[in-house]
């Protein structure tokens, strides 16, 4: 029976849950709302003595500040209660551990079929709210409806009514059932199938499945396994995702014809290109492996891996998880985080996670429009993403080094959420080398971790598609970070007694990936999914196959080694599950008990599906120049920029991210006297024994897009690249990740401009090519996404092209790190490089084209990236560093030298006098110009001034200038190219504007 | 060499600060081991084969239901005889975050009148009602029984804490601490070094600004922030500066913490 007990605040304890709701429900919903209380109900469903209740109650209950019943607390006055529990088989994390301290209180452990459900209660008080108000509270704020249920009574419904037993259980006995799928039909009906079974299958690939059934020699083998002439469902889901974009990258591989027209009159440039992935990024790894002896494991992998030093490599990754955030923030988040962790955690022998990086591209979360039909609000999408990676990063112990938010409304539709987390793994493990791998012929497939429910089914294919309303609500999981952690302390130790030979994560497209990929090193695999756990009875055996539901990896375990794995397991409280074995048999053969479900040839899964060809044509976009005319004074334009969405203060939310566990962290993701403004790039021990260091940072700017998606990929591997080395990082022990997020690029009636957002993707991995190899920085891993639109009530909306450029480097010596707050009055401040008048795509032209209604006049001259000069400076600024002359470095991205500067005196709590006439620049002649564009390959260095001559001998010949000097007075003073004062602004009002945008939301 | 001193590290259950922790013991000289909480339970090892014992940072149990709360009982219904004993044998306990939550609501701090099963204080949600990762700076009160912090007077740390408000079951409890001098370390406004209840140099709203508490004894010892997060010079915010103006120290001010619990086991217990 279900026994319930309510936990509520004694009275007078401050309930901080309840006020922050109160607060959003003001200030969001603008509804008036008095007080907001919180309580937490436990309905436990188990066989239970009165006496053990009570027992569980007062455990549950701190009797310092909370007071709780079972079956109702009585509650101080209110008008309206409003409940938030979960829907039938969603993860309920705090549910799950409180059975486990039911357990112990009992001192027995509970059959399976007992469980805890937890629910949130908000008890308003608020004269003037209504039942749709409160009930818009639930939707539109305090619960997501896609996973979670709202009740709304009022106080007197209340108190008529008896306490609530009902329970979410998964209601569902049927026998499992296998369906077979007749491919001897219509192309019209082949797409019905494809499109009803969202497996997101073109139809020439239906074709190709078609006739790999049909195959005379493969009907008399699937009659000795039992299996009828047509592909059963659990067949035709495995191929779909394998075959998925999201799994196979195929426009990374399609064969693209690609066009160009330069311009009125000029002859148009044609070539074809076999894959972008191996015509540009593999090859611009392969160009440079000679150089670059530290590269260990690139692209075959879950994560790239690079020598570290000669005790240890690393393992990087960055996903995005962006449709699952659309329809649920916070379980989409989550999972993002917790799922990458799993990238390097699956990677050669698994590697132990060490630090996370996080960054998203939103909506405004000021948005005031209207929004189509079916997308949360921006601000609802920040909080829940926010909260996601926060909570799953924080309770899974790794410390996270760079964050990052981008705006733009065109995110409304889709937000991006990027999650990435590098992992540590010794050079040699027992004597291996710990990047590699393999599964053998006889080892057992073993499944560890969490249980298997209908979670997550078709995210794979799901993520390949654009979001429409009709989006599957099960595609969304929730993360649980703890049973991740058990997890992965577990394997880590079995990793160490050498118990497993092989290991893979489960993530898109569940066992069916982690086998299937696991299969083609042994050469086969046989796995029986009955012998999978559940979380609850009723799944199809397809459903089992394809589930993600997430805290799995999957291992490779020699028989002699499995007694002990278990074993250890069980100490651990953590369930593995043996599952099959792998063969040689050429097969990924899947039974559900004695009967098959599915069989299929490894070589038809893995490399029957057909190359995609398509068109891409480059015409470049024209845009009018921005409306400098209109443009007020540089004083009031530079406070302006730095409240600006884009460049303003995001600490607010970033503070609630840990950034000191392990206790290794050198540079900060924020740095200065306040320890509140951004650093350039993060630096954190690699072990707590020496002093060399990893240093991580990141380029990103889709704004450049608008202009050349070519110029956008330069500018942010110049920008990465700055950051790192002004922070200290080397510049021949550095690695690229590439993680593209595009539109649907291929041309269709629903994208009549796919060939031109083709062409934005070949551009743009031409210059990942070009530029990679010209600074000699090899590419280890990436990932693309390329449907990121969104079409509900009609309107379609496709993000902007975005890549986000990730750094890894090593410092030699983190004694030697820079960070970009100005340090010391007298110091001198430097330009390094030239400023150009390249104010195409900035942040100034954008501000000057929403100030003067013209949001189109971005301009044309989007800053460009000259690699030779580029290269010159990153050495030159390294070895100003690495001699020791560098107090400060900062690299200037949006907003240009005057958000720069103004960025670097405030984090110092310091002022500078700067003369604008000093500045190198070409072809320069307007103040705002050359404060605010964006030109590449600059730094602002300050230099204590007794290192004056050494500084600039270090700098050689490079176009490089003291353009002024820090002053204890903290006020920012500009002199004009007229020679008179154009800005004179206090530097703590400055901080404040910038600091204002975020504040309290 | 080996230490003759030998300090327990419980891990497992979503616990994470095992390693810098064993690193602070390492570095003060003791021999840290780390031991996962079921091995414990199971008797495959036992708390009498140490002499500190540490309740580390991390989130058992997801923090879930509360902070600590789900990981204490645990160890009340199956570890509580050997932890009294410990307690009971002069030797030390320090918990640190999660570890200082836990142990309060074991009961085992702040362990008036020697009664060390029952709960008199919390760590709960903080004002702000989020997670906070901050420096900052802690004044030591000069005339605690506390041995972890002898001889300090100031120490900056990182928190890193959603639920580290400090709140008494009564005021009677607080003025025992008070008088009984219990409170061994108090958030602290830096400009003046007063301790201080405003955000954000007290970032939970603490009563008293109490960061950490001791027993009686001072052998047992509770903080929020993470004197393991400050072994090396490096790690404080402002080490670049401090560099800069050659006042750099050798080690992270986190060490003296541990230094001191080593060597209090080293003159008494071994």
């Amino acid at each position: 029976m279900v026994h319930r007990i309510e936990i509520g605040y004694r009275q007078g304890v401050r309930d901080a849950g309840g006020e922050g709701a109160a607060e959003r429900i003001r200030t969001f919903l603008g509804l008036p709302v008095e007080t907001v209380q919180t309580r937490t109900v436990y309905k436990v469903h188990a066989d239970l003595t009165p006496a053990e209740v009570e027992a569980i109650r007062q455990e549950f209950t701190d009797p310092v500040i909370e007071r709780s019943a079972v079956g109702r607390l009585d509650a101080p006055p209110f008008h309206w209660l409003l409940t938030v529990g979960y829907k039938p088989g969603v993860t309920d994390n705090v549910g799950r551990t409180s059975k486990t301290a039911v357990e112990d209180i009992l001192g027995r452990r509970l059959p399976d079929a007992d469980a805890v459900y937890t629910e949130r209660q908000f008890l308003l008080t608020g004269a003037e709210l209504g039942r749709a108000e409160v009930r818009r509270i639930g939707t539109d704020l305090l619960a997501n409806e896609l996973i979670e249920t709202i009740h709304v009574q009022s106080v007197e419904e209340w108190r008529a009514s008896t306490p609530d037993l009902s329970i979410p259980v998964v209601e569902g006995e049927q026998r499992p059932t296998v369906r077979e799928y007749d491919l001897q039909v219509s192309d019209a009906e082949l797409m019905r199938i494809s499109s009803e079974g969202i497996l997101s299958l073109s139809l020439e690939e239906m074709h190709a499945i078609r006739d790999y059934f049909a195959r005379p020699e493969l009907q008399a083998e699937r009659r000795r396994f039992g299996l009828g002439p047509n592909p059963t469902d659990a067949e035709l889901e495995m191929i779909a995702q394998t075959w998925s974009e999201h799994c196979k990258h195929k426009i990374f591989n399609a064969e693209i014809e690609y066009s160009e027209d330069a311009g009125q009159g000029r002859p148009a440039h044609k070539t074809t290109i076999d894959s972008l992935f191996k015509s540009y990024i593999r090859r611009a790894t392969e160009d440079l492996r000679g150089q670059c002896p530290w590269l260990l494991s690139v692209f075959h992998d879950n994560a790239g891996v690079i020598a570290f030093n000669d005790t240890w490599s690393l393992a990087y990754k960055v996903e995005t998880h962006n449709s699952p955030s659309a329809l649920d923030p916070y379980g989409g988040a989550i999972t993002g985080i917790v799922g990458v962790n799993r990238d390097p955690f699956g990677t050669g022998r698994g590697a132990q996670l060490q630090i996370n990086v996080w960054g998203y591209c939103l909506g405004s979360p000021f948005h005031e429009g209207t929004l189509p039909e079916g997308l949360l609000h921006p601000r609802r999408i920040r909080d829940g993403v926010h909260k996601g990676v926060i909570d799953g990063g924080n309770q899974s112990g790794i410390p996270y080094a760079r964050g990052w938010e981008v705006f733009d409304e065109r995110y409304l539709g889709k937000p991006l959420v990027y999650c990435g987390t590098v992992g540590i793994l010794p050079r040699t493990i027992l004597g291996q080398p710990s990047e590699e791998k393999k599964a053998n012929p006889g080892d057992l497939i073993v499944m560890a971790g969490g249980r298997i429910g209908k979670d997550g089914i078709h995210g794979a294919t799901f993520s390949s598609e654009e979001l429409r309303k009709e989006s599957p609500a099960q595609a969304v999981q929730i993360g649980d970070p703890i049973t991740q952690k058990k997890m992965t302390d577990f394997l880590l130790e079995a990793r160490d007694l050498g118990l497993y030979s092989c290991i893979t994560d489960n993530g898109a497209g569940g066992l069916s990936s982690s086998i299937g990929e696991m299969s083609t090193s042994a050469g086969g695999a046989e796995l029986d999914l009955a012998n999978a756990p559940l979380k609850y009875q009723g799944l199809d055996p397809w459903e089992i196959l394809l589930s993600e539901a997430q805290e799995r990896m999957s291992l490779a375990v020699p028989p002699p080694h499995i007694e002990a794995l278990l074993d250890l397991a069980r100490r651990r409280e953590v369930e593995a599950t043996v599952l099959g074995r792998f063969t040689d048999s050429g097969k990924f053969h899947v039974r559900h008990g004695d009967r098959t479900v599915a069989c299929v040839d490894l070589e038809f899964l893995h490399s029957g599906l057909p190359k995609m060809h398509l068109k891409a044509v480059w015409t470049p976009p024209q845009a009018p120049e921005p409306p400098l005319a209109a443009a007020p004074a540089v004083e009031v334009v530079l406070p302006d920029l730095l409240a600006d969405l884009n460049l303003c203060s995001i600490e607010k939310k970033s503070r609630q991210y840990d950034h000191e566990v392990k206790g290794l962290t050198v540079v900060k993701p924020f740095v200065g006297v306040y320890n509140d403004v951004p650093s350039d790039a993060s630096v954190f021990l690699a072990d707590y024994e020496g002093v060399e260091g990893i240093v991580l940072t990141e380029g990103i700017n889709p704004h450049y897009s608008d202009v050349d998606t070519y110029h956008m990929v330069a500018s942010i591997i110049d920008l990465a690249l700055r950051r790192a080395v002004g922070t200290g990082a080397r510049l021949d022990h550095m690695a690229g990740l590439d993680n593209f997020c595009w539109p649907d690029p291929v041309q269709s009636p629903k994208t009549p401009d796919g060939h031109h957002k083709l062409a934005q993707l070949v551009r743009a991995n031409m210059a990942l090519y070009d530029y990679a190899t010209a600074f000699g920085v090899p590419l280890i891993s990436g990932k693309d996404s390329m449907k990121n639109d969104s079409t509900r009530g009609g309107v379609k909306i496709s993000i902007p092209p975005t890549l986000l450029f990730s750094v890894i480097a090593k410092i030699d010596d983190v004694r030697r790190a820079v960070t970009m707050d100005a340090k010391c009055a007298g110091d001198l401040v430097y330009v390094v490089g030239e400023t150009k008048a390249e104010l195409g795509a900035s942040e100034y032209a954008r501000y000057l084209g929403r100030l003067t209604g013209h949001p189109e006049r971005i301009g044309a001259s989007v800053p460009r990236v000259c690699a030779s000069v580029a290269k010159a400076t990153l050495a030159a600024i390294a070895q100003a560093i690495e001699k020791g002359l560098v107090h400060s470095a900062h690299a200037p991205g949006k907003g240009g030298l005057g958000v720069g500067l103004a960025k670097v005196a405030f984090a110092g709590e310091l002022g500078m006098a700067i003369d604008l006439r000093r500045v190198p620049a070409v072809r320069v002649d307007r103040d705002d110009v050359l404060l605010f564009s964006e030109s590449n390959s600059r730094f602002i260095v300050t230099v204590a001034p007794e290192d004056k001559a050494a500084f600039e001998e270090a700098l050689g010949g490079l176009p490089c200038a003291c353009i002024g000097e820090v002053t204890d007075e903290p006020h920012l003073r500009i002199t004009g190219l007229d020679g008179n004062p154009v800005v004179d602004a206090s530097v703590v009002d400055l901080k404040a504007r910038w600091k204002a945008t975020f504040d309290g939301i | 060499m080996a230490s003759d001193v030998r300090a327990l590290i419980i891990t497992g259950f979503g616990l994470n600060c095992e390693a810098e922790t064993a690193h602070a013991f390492t570095l003060a000289g003791a021999a840290p081991e780390k031991v996962h909480l079921n091995d414990l339970l199971d008797g495959r090892r036992a708390l009498d084969e140490f002499h500190v014992l540490a309740f580390i940072g991390g989130f058992s149990f997801g923090d879930h239901i509360a902070s600590g709360r789900v990981l204490a009982n645990r160890l009340k219904h199956r570890l509580a005889e050997p932890i009294q004993r410990f307690i009971a044998d002069g030797k030390l306990i320090i918990g640190i975050c999660n570890g200082f939550q836990t142990m309060a609501k074991l009961g085992i701090l702040p362990g008036l009148d020697g009664d060390y099963r029952r709960q008199t204080v919390t760590l709960t949600n903080n004002d702000s009602g989020v997670f906070r990762d901050a420096w900052v700076r802690l004044r030591v009160e000069p005339d605690s029984p506390c041995v972890f912090t002898r001889g300090l007077e100031r120490l900056d740390l990182p928190v890193r804490h959603g639920e580290g408000k400090f709140l008494t079951l009564d005021d009677k409890v607080l003025e025992r601490l008070e008088r009984e001098r219990l409170v061994a370390c108090r958030y602290a406004d830096p400009a003046t070094g007063e301790p201080t209840v405003r955000f954000p140099h007290n970032p939970n709203g603490s009563v008293a600004a109490i960061a950490g508490i001791c027993d009686p004894t001072g052998r047992v010892f509770g903080l929020m922030p993470h004197p393991e997060a400050h072994l090396f010079p490096w790690n404080h915010p402002h080490w670049m500066r401090r560099a800069i103006a050659s006042t750099l120290p050798a080690e992270g001010e986190g060490v003296a913490i541990f230094r001191n619990a080593v060597a209090f086991a080293r003159d008494s217990l071994v």
